[in-house]
């Protein structure tokens, strides 16, 4: 674990206890929401801010409980805003650090025109997007996510709705880091995490999360110990795209369409195959379109990484260039106006 | 030959053309003026949502008009002195506007053949009888302006979009009116950027000043003298500016950076334009996504300490509703301004209404109370507006101020504050972690704490479910919830003891007793002076607090034979003042998108009495 900073006037090294509330949590037994927030109370010490400068920001959801169970600043606010409300904080303090929790239904079907535009501007918030295919808290309707004839509670015959891909939602919104990670790999979640919290900008975590109560084991052929490493693809900067158990297969790319192949047979070797560049977004888009083809594996890590300027900072630098230029405002001088006459 | 002037204690002229002659900019020019020469004033804009409607057509028609004198200038007037009809389907929307014998001025360049039968004259109306009830004189303004540039080698274009300064000119003249402001103005503008378009408004303006000057056919100018308006420094001001400004000094006054998140929509987006062009004054703008953004934007800005306003009207009020009752359940401070237009849906964008009155106070799911106040005139806005902030932070909650289209682009003369005036707005933000809870209270205003992030100890959650009482933990209590209900009702009552007390205009009881809220003012004010001029015991109380109302109001009706309460709605005021006194008031109202007419309002008063002398 990385040294533990906290720059607090009593300089008392926080634990992942500090993050934890007083509060029951009421999430059902064995959620994967479990895990994330472990994960993320995990790692929450090793980052230098202050903890009161911590804000955890959600909307409306089984995930949008989370900041109930972070001993840090919270707003549980209302379905799909939670983007909104975040931006407004950054902008009003951006020394604020600021986490939203959200899920497929709030991020991406009531909230999906505030997360888009929260990715657009590139406001340094941290979103965590616990994706389970499916709507908890109103007890089992599919959600924007939920697959092509999945039956649920309001699909009786299957769903006929074309699901978003998050992570090519969150590419094609412009967003200058986007990941997705699982909340049955504790390391590579907490990985993640710290990655995304070192970004400078907004950051897009795609978490794939289990509902045991509506829709177990969705993710199971990617998160479970037996199957994972057949249909997991672990995308890492600069090294090329390997799975199975032994590192056995990997990736290359066949024009711009990217095809599995063995390194046993003879006819390919490492270095026929694809080497990830995580600051390519043309590269990131052809990953995450890998969904569509049901023989690759699915891609976990850092899709995309980019350099942007922040929205914040954007904020504060055309104020102090406007005031280096017309000086401080002067009320006065505002009431009164350009042109204004005296009665005796 | 020699010109006789005629001086009038007040003129209203009515500016009419195509959305594309610059009608609004010359009504905007004439009102500047006017108010630097010292008039009293009051203006109504008057155009079409579309942005440049077809030429010709009459509902490509937009009007500016301004009401300017000597004495007290209440409205923009019921009908006008003065047309100034730039083309025939100008003429024939507004002619029932002007007076009897009143002026008409008509661009007979653009009495086409195409243009009358657009504007479905069958005959050309300069040239019949048919408006010989009038003072009707013929300009050809297209031609004279071409004359004017004649040497220039503009295009036909640009001449023709200089030919409203040509107008303005002629009206300076006729009202002897000095042309500084105006070319100052014009310098301000094209100046050094389009220096050959500065020079051909400004030889359009003199030539039309000119033109009046040298003429045969106006033998008659007139003079409007400045008003008494009590001493101070003035400015001339439109309620959107007015609103922007009043937002600004309240963030000032209590020493936090103004966030303004809001999205475009009309007429509110000129508070967001005002605003944006003043960071030097930690003015934050955020351009939302949508409305419920922009709301929600506000209310983060508010939890994390700045003075926090989003802006909207009718429309944009709807979708902002969820959010408002977040604000409510979260009690932070949030201003809400609502620039009400012609509704339901779409409606009438540009123009005026007062029908948001009940969703303001009420239109939320649940028992979700707040303030609402009300604008009375435009430079009002910023009084309004101001007070909007105060209460917002001092009650910890959100406030709704409802201004509206009449308001937003009307124009008067303004006293000018100095900003010692201005009541102070302290803020104290919770420091203290010993005992801290987020939904304890202060024990006069039940205000929470405002607990801002940053601050070290005092970690805390809020949000949208039902808070316990004090730790503001979530709580599904049914004691609890009642109590919850209770507690944010009391704290908006207990406003009440903070504003003032219910002024009247007039005797302190009597006959009958106008009461009034938000932009219906100037017309109220007005009928009601002339019914108690022509004797009638007669008094007006105008609302500036719809929400909580001001603790003797009760009392104030109850002194009255009758209660009349106009609105531009059919009926809402009405509604809240007989559930809450049980008076049986009754209402007035006509709801046309437009200021309501004086005189009716007169009528309306002389027929509860029987008659003028009652």
């Amino acid at each position: 674990m990385a040294e533990t900073i906290t720059t607090s006037p009593e300089a008392v090294k926080l634990t992942v206890k500090d993050f934890q509330t007083d509060q029951d949590v009421r999430w059902c037994p064995g959620c994967g929401d479990y895990s994330i927030l472990a994960q993320v109370q995990r790692v929450m010490p090793e980052f230098s801010h202050k903890k009161e400068d911590l804000v955890t920001i959600s909307g409306i959801g089984c995930s949008s409980r989370f900041p109930y169970y972070m001993n840090t600043f919270g707003l549980h606010s209302i379905h799909g805003r939670a983007p909104a409300f975040a931006t407004g904080v950054k902008i009003a303090n951006p020394k604020l650090q600021v986490w939203v929790a959200t899920g497929d239904g709030d991020g991406l079907s009531i909230g999906g025109n505030h997360i888009i535009h929260l990715l657009r501007r590139n406001v340094s918030v941290k979103v965590l997007l616990f994706n389970n295919e499916i709507y908890g808290l109103t007890k089992g309707q599919y959600s924007p996510t939920s697959r092509m004839g999945q039956v649920t509670k309001s699909t009786p015959a299957g769903s006929i709705d074309n699901p978003f891909v998050p992570v090519s939602l969150a590419l094609g919104a412009g967003a200058t880091f986007v990941a997705r990670t699982m909340d049955r790999d504790p390391k590579h979640l907490q990985e993640i995490v710290r990655k995304a919290e070192a970004h400078r900008g907004t950051a897009f975590i795609e978490i794939y999360q289990n509902c045991n109560v509506f829709n177990d084991g969705a993710f199971f052929p990617f998160t479970e110990k037996d199957t994972r490493d057949d249909n997991v693809v672990y995308l890492e900067h600069e090294k090329p795209l390997l799975f199975g158990k032994k590192k056995q297969n990997g990736i290359r790319l066949n024009g711009f369409t990217p095809e599995a192949v063995s390194l046993e047979d003879g006819k390919f070797s490492a270095s026929d195959l694809l080497v990830h560049d995580q600051n390519d977004s043309t590269l990131a888009f052809i990953l995450a379109n890998m969904i569509h083809n049901p023989t690759l594996p699915r891609p976990m890590g850092i899709f995309l990484e980019q350099s942007r300027p922040l929205y914040e900072e954007e904020v504060v630098n055309q104020i102090a260039k406007v005031k280096s230029k017309k000086g401080e405002g002067d009320l006065q001088a505002l009431l009164d106006g350009d042109e204004n006459w005296v009665i005796q | 030959m020699a010109k006789s002037l005629q001086t009038l204690d007040e003129v209203t002229i009515r500016f009419v053309g195509d959305s594309g002659d610059g009608m609004q900019l010359t009504g905007t020019q004439f009102t500047n003026t006017a108010a630097l020469v010292g008039n009293d004033l009051s203006t109504l804009p008057d155009f079409p949502a579309e942005i440049r409607a077809p030429a010709g057509t009459t509902y490509g028609v937009s009007g500016f008009q301004i009401h300017f004198g000597s004495q007290d200038i209440l409205t923009p007037g019921d009908t006008c002195d003065v047309l100034v009809a730039m083309n025939p389907a100008a003429l024939i929307t507004n002619i029932k506007l002007l007076k009897s014998g009143g002026i008409i001025i008509a661009n007979t360049d653009a009495f086409t053949e195409k243009n009358l039968r657009m504007a479905g004259y069958s005959a050309n109306p300069l040239e019949d009888d048919s408006l010989s009830g009038y003072n009707l004189q013929k300009v050809g303004i297209t031609k004279l302006t071409a004359n004017a540039l004649v040497d220039m080698n503009l295009s036909t274009k640009v001449i023709d979009k200089c030919k409203n300064f040509f107008a303005l000119g002629l009206m300076y003249w006729m009202y002897n009116r000095p042309l500084d402001q105006s070319i100052r103005f014009i310098e301000a503008k094209f100046g050094k950027r389009e220096p050959q378009l500065a020079e051909a408004n400004l030889r359009v303006l003199k030539a039309g000043y000119n033109y009046g000057d040298t003429t045969e056919i106006f033998t008659t100018r007139y003079e409007v003298k400045p008003a008494k308006l009590p001493p101070g420094k003035y400015r001339n001001i439109m309620g959107n500016t007015a609103t922007a400004i009043g937002l600004v000094a309240a963030a000032k006054k209590a020493e936090l950076p103004l966030f303004l998140g809001t999205y475009p929509i009309t007429p509110a987006s000129d508070i967001l334009h005002e605003l944006s062009r003043l960071k030097n004054y930690d003015v934050k703008t955020f351009q939302a996504e949508d409305e419920i953004a922009a709301v929600c934007s506000a209310i983060g800005a508010s939890y994390a300490g700045n003075l926090a306003v989003t802006t909207t009207s009718g429309p944009g009020m709807a979708l902002k509703t969820e959010a408002i009752g977040l604000a409510v359940m979260l009690e932070l401070p949030l201003v809400i301004v609502d620039v009400q237009r012609g509704g339901p849906s779409t409606g009438l964008p540009t123009k005026t209404e007062q029908a948001d009155l009940l969703q303001a106070v009420h239109g939320r799911n649940s028992e979700a109370p707040l303030c609402v106040v009300a604008a009375a005139t435009p430079a009002d806005c910023f009084d309004a507006a101001y007070e909007a902030s105060r209460l917002a932070i001092k009650f910890m909650t959100p406030v709704i101020c409802l201004t509206d289209g009449y308001l937003a682009n009307g124009a008067e003369p303004w006293k000018i504050p100095t900003v010692e005036e201005l009541k102070e707005i302290p803020v104290s933000f919770a420091k203290d972690p010993e005992g801290f809870h987020p939904y304890s209270r202060d024990e006069k205003t039940l205000a929470r704490p405002w607990a801002i992030p940053g601050t070290p100890g005092l970690e805390h959650r809020i949000g949208g479910i039902e808070k316990e009482n004090i730790t503001g933990n979530i709580s599904y209590d049914p004691d609890n919830h009642d109590l919850m209900v209770r507690l944010r009702a009391e704290k908006i009552e207990r406003i009440a003891a903070d504003i003032p007390l219910q002024t009247v205009h007039g005797p302190e009881e009597g006959d009958v007793l106008v009461l009034g809220w938000g932009g219906t003012f100037g017309s109220i004010r007005s009928a009601v002076n002339r019914a108690q001029a022509s004797g009638l015991a007669v008094a007006h109380a105008h609302l500036r607090y719809v929400n909580p109302f001001p603790r003797n109001l009760g009392e104030i009706l109850y002194k009255y034979k009758k209660v009349l309460i106009p609105e531009i709605n059919t009926g809402q005021l009405l509604k809240l003042i007989r559930a809450k006194y049980l008076v049986p008031a009754v209402g007035y109202d006509a709801v046309k998108g437009l200021p309501l007419r004086a005189e009716d309002i007169e009528q309306r008063i002389q027929d509860m009495i029987g008659g003028k002398n009652g």
